[in-house]
């Protein structure tokens, strides 16, 4: 079964055809083409796929393409301005913060929310915000070190 | 041009990976991320049983299917005689691994690929999956490395003799082969010993874990020329693994690296390309497929689960006087396990006088294993840290000063037999030693138990054949064209020897990774070879540009090669009059003075360093649930050259967290019936965030010298220590010696139980 959907996605206005059946992801990266969200796993355990929804962050392989019929949505591909870098892009890549690259898209959207909501979190902070985004090559080091990094570039842009 | 340490000017500093922005911003095309036009979808329909005959296969409700392009069994692939041959760092039997890509008359383990369909949609391609019919006839599984050991056990491959055995055996079996290792007098060795342990170790199988699944895109072509596009390790093993298993010429596959989400060894042979490529032949249109996460659990390549026995005796001074070791690895359906590093490895960080090492390959009804991260060596670290740790308690020796006593330096033979160059094993046990964390006291943690552990991992690295190409643009800055993806930030890392060379910024050089049409024959990206071999390459490669930028100097002052300077990216001349050009200013009259510059090498260096670890961790343990934390983690590793410090860091806090997830938490869990129940992310559980601190690091530099930057591969070594270190900090916790793994919160609560409930 097919269905129109009309959203917003990084600003801009999209309507699409979807599947009923279809994933968010799914839409994002093969109706639109926006390649940053990852599918890692399919049942929202490692977070890959992070994007907001409305300004919440939602595993996009979680939800379906219909249920995102008039939101805006934000994925990574949305967060560099006028060809800027956010600062928590020019954090990750200054700090070593991502090596084969593949979770980095949905760390950088889960920690964007967090910093959002609490711009000075303490290390404990950010590790339990970012629990749900698995990284396998990093140990996680150094992707908490550009959250703190960030934070501070943050605060004095401020 | 000799380059000296002190004068280093790219080498040993951090500048931005060259990747990097494309990785933050989305930009990176992996290889799920590439769509042609016309493209199928194929699905793979998989083994519900542990071990059973394939009696029958009815595709034809599934080929009705409206959308449904071809299906394919295992009686499209080609019969391939039996055989193994050495790739890389792999042995491959073409045979058996076409058999694990499809089964053939039987399926030997949950999740073996029994057909695959292509379909103009994922969604019908799975809904064709259904509408295949097989007939099974169950067989009883084996699941268990000793059982499928005994002469009654069910055989899998009814043709598998064992190897290496001394005398020829012509029944039918599951041990695929044997090895020894074996010197000195044992038993004159644990009668000198004035203390002896021996212990037992089980290990369960674990994955690699990238986060990334396995994927391919094929294209088939009229002309029989067939193109891969894959998240892989090897683009050149892909291509000559499908040459093999498809009979197609290896001329005429090529293949595309995308960028890779992960590997660690679990994307060194192929699952999903050759079916890809046999499916875009049957339709001639382009065909993808993508492994879902159950599917990469199932029927992907973990690492093997093991038992190992394992005996050490010493002297009251502290010297090791025998030891003995007794391995059994899981090698899953088809044979293959590291058995064999696991053997050379165990024992290795030490200068052992008598010993011996007895090691079995076995198959049984689990999934084929593939290389993860210094593969064997964990579950051989895991057993001979463990018996270290308790000869040095026993004897009242503090546990590094007893590695110390007895570690591998220059000269020392390894226990198969080529002796050690210039080694840093010794500087890794001083340097934790020396640690601020080694000599702080032991944080107190309310309610909890805590305890300190160390260990020390050894591992060989590897060297292999490498291809690269350094061209030098009109502006002065220069291309890096290599074959070897890039998984922990190589790219930077072969920028930056080019950079050295030809005295340029980092981020004047561009490096680029290429397909197997583009670049000269380069092996997989594994064995920590990248930055080794690669980067050898690499520098080969930036110093024939630099000979030849001094020829064209030289003619363009009409005076000899030989008496052009090359230093700095600045060429001059031992005779006065001649104005010293810059490489860029040089580079702008290339056109006029011979050409362009393209320099070029190609190598299979010899002179590998191998890795050596030593690991601090300090843990508190919850007696009431057996859940360890961990509070502290310090690792020391000879990393010869640390070309950017932060991707060796990197590489070190990934492995030492991989091998946390290894102690603590991860297996493959198994039912009676031999299928796999945990098969996601949420109860294969890695660890996260939050399960971990902060890891430190201590890049110990002790210069390989068979390489002319003094670099050693660093990759691989920093998983090893930490299931022996976990451990034996646990023991200091809890007082009780852990010797199966992973030691997770149920095993470590009932050891707690016990050993209070047992009399004092």
């Amino acid at each position: 079964m097919k269905r129109e959907v009309t959203l917003q996605v990084n600003g801009e206005p999209y309507t699409i055809i979807v599947d009923t059946r279809e994933t968010l992801l799914d839409a994002l990266r093969y109706r639109l083409g926006f390649m940053g969200p990852k599918e890692g796993c399919g049942n929202g355990n490692c977070g890959s796929c992070t994007v907001t929804l409305n300004g919440a962050i939602v595993d996009s392989c979680l939800v379906f393409a219909v249920e995102a019929d008039g939101a805006e949505v934000t994925t990574v591909e949305g967060l560099a301005v006028n060809g800027q870098l956010h600062p928590l892009q020019r954090a990750f890549i200054e700090t070593g913060a991502l090596q084969c690259g593949f979770c980095t898209p949905g760390f950088i959207m889960s920690a964007k929310a967090l910093l959002e909501r609490n711009p000075h979190p303490t290390e404990q902070e950010i590790r339990l915000a970012l629990s749900g985004n698995l990284c396998r090559c990093t140990g996680y080091d150094k992707i908490v070190r550009a959250v703190m990094a960030a934070s501070e570039a943050l605060a004095r842009a401020a | 041009m000799e380059l000296q340490e002190h004068k280093f000017k790219v080498i040993g500093t951090r500048p931005i990976r060259h990747d990097g922005v494309d990785k933050v911003t989305g930009r990176a095309k992996y290889g799920a991320d590439i769509s042609l036009p016309g493209m199928l979808h194929a699905k793979v329909l998989r083994s519900p049983h542990a071990h059973a005959r394939i009696k029958s296969i009815d595709v034809s409700a599934a080929l009705a299917l409206p959308g449904v392009k071809a299906v394919i069994t295992g009686k499209d692939l080609p019969e391939l005689p039996p055989g193994s041959q050495q790739m890389g760092e792999l042995v491959v039997n073409p045979r058996y691994l076409s058999m694990n890509i499809m089964a053939r008359d039987k399926v030997l383990y949950d999740g073996h690929a029994v057909a695959a369909v292509a379909a103009t949609s994922p969604h019908i391609a799975e809904e064709a999956l259904k509408l295949i019919k097989v007939e099974y006839e169950i067989l009883p599984p084996v699941l268990d490395v000793r059982k499928a050991m005994q002469d009654d056990a069910p055989i899998l491959l009814p043709e598998l003799r064992t190897s290496g055995t001394p005398e020829k055996s012509d029944k039918p079996t599951n041990i695929a082969s044997q090895v020894r290792f074996a010197r000195g007098d044992l038993e004159a060795g644990f009668r000198a010993a004035d203390v002896i342990v021996e212990r037992e170790f089980t290990t369960s199988m674990v994955h690699q874990g990238y986060i990334e699944p396995h994927n391919a895109v094929a294209q088939y072509n009229a002309d029989g020329h067939g193109t891969i596009w894959v998240s892989t390790q090897g683009p050149f093993s892909v291509r000559e693994l499908c040459s093999h298993i498809l009979q197609m010429p290896l001329g005429n596959i090529k293949v595309v690296p995308a960028e890779i989400g992960g590997g660690f060894g679990g994307k060194t042979t192929v699952y999903l390309e050759p079916l890809a490529l046999l499916l875009a032949k049957k339709t001639g249109r382009p065909v993808k497929m993508v492994m879902s996460r159950a599917e990469v659990l199932r029927a992907t390549g973990p690492t093997s689960g093991s038992y190992i026995r394992c005996k050490m005796g010493a002297t009251k001074e502290g010297k090791i006087t025998a030891a003995q070791v007794w391995m059994a690895y899981e090698a899953g359906a088809f044979p293959g396990s590291p058995v064999g590093a696991g053997c050379m490895t165990i024992l290795a960080p030490y200068a052992l006088e008598n010993l011996q090492i007895d090691g079995f390959d076995v198959v049984l009804n689990k999934p084929k294993t593939c290389a993860y991260r210094a593969p064997g060596a964990t579950n051989a670290a895991f057993a001979a840290e463990t018996v270290i740790d308790e000869l040095a308690e026993k004897l009242g020796i503090d546990p590094l000063e007893f590695r110390r006593r007895n570690g591998a330096k220059e000269g020392t033979a390894q226990p198969a037999g080529p002796q050690f160059r210039r080694i840093g094993y010794i500087e890794t046990v001083e340097a934790i030693m020396n640690s601020e964390h080694y000599r702080s006291p032991l944080p107190h943690v309310p309610g909890k138990l805590v305890g300190r552990g160390v260990a020390s991992g050894f591992w060989f690295n590897a060297g292999f054949q490498s291809t690269a190409i350094v061209s030098i643009n009109s502006d002065g800055t220069a291309n890096v064209v290599t074959g070897s993806p890039d998984i922990g930030g190589t790219r930077a890392a072969c920028a930056m020897i080019a950079a050295e060379v030809l005295g340029l910024k980092a981020e004047e050089v561009n490096p680029v990774v290429t397909d197997t049409e583009s670049i000269g024959h380069t092996d997989v990206t594994g064995g920590s070879r990248v930055t080794f071999a690669t980067g050898y390459a690499v520098y080969e490669a930036a110093q024939d540009a630099v000979r030849q930028l001094k020829e064209r100097a030289a003619t363009i002052w009409k005076v000899k090669p030989e008496d052009v300077v090359y230093q700095d990216g600045v060429v001059s001349c031992v005779n006065n009059g001649h104005e010293p050009m810059t490489l860029k200013q040089l580079a702008g009259r290339l056109a006029r003075a011979g050409g362009p510059v393209t320099g070029r090498a190609a190598v299979n260096p010899r002179g590998v360093g191998p890795g050596f670890a030593t690991h601090v961790v300090d843990i508190a343990v919850d007696p009431e649930t057996g859940k360890v934390d961990i509070l502290r983690y310090t690792a020391a590793q000879d990393v010869g050259k640390a070309v950017h410090p932060s991707y060796v860091e990197g590489q070190i806090q990934g492995g030492v967290a991989q091998g946390i997830g290894w102690a603590l938490n991860e297996e493959y869990y198994y039912d009676e019936n031999g299928i796999m129940r945990n098969t996601g992310f949420l109860d294969y559980r890695i660890p996260t965030c939050l399960d971990l601190p902060m890891i430190e690091t201590i890049l110990v530099e002790v210069p390989n010298p068979g390489h002319p930057l003094g670099i050693r591969g660093v990759g691989e070594v920093p998983i090893v220590p930490p299931p022996a270190a976990i451990a034996n900090a646990l023991y200091r916790a809890i007082g009780v010696r852990m010797t199966e793994l992973p030691m997770s919160p149920a095993k470590v609560a009932k050891a707690v139980l016990e050993k209070n409930k047992a009399p004092q």
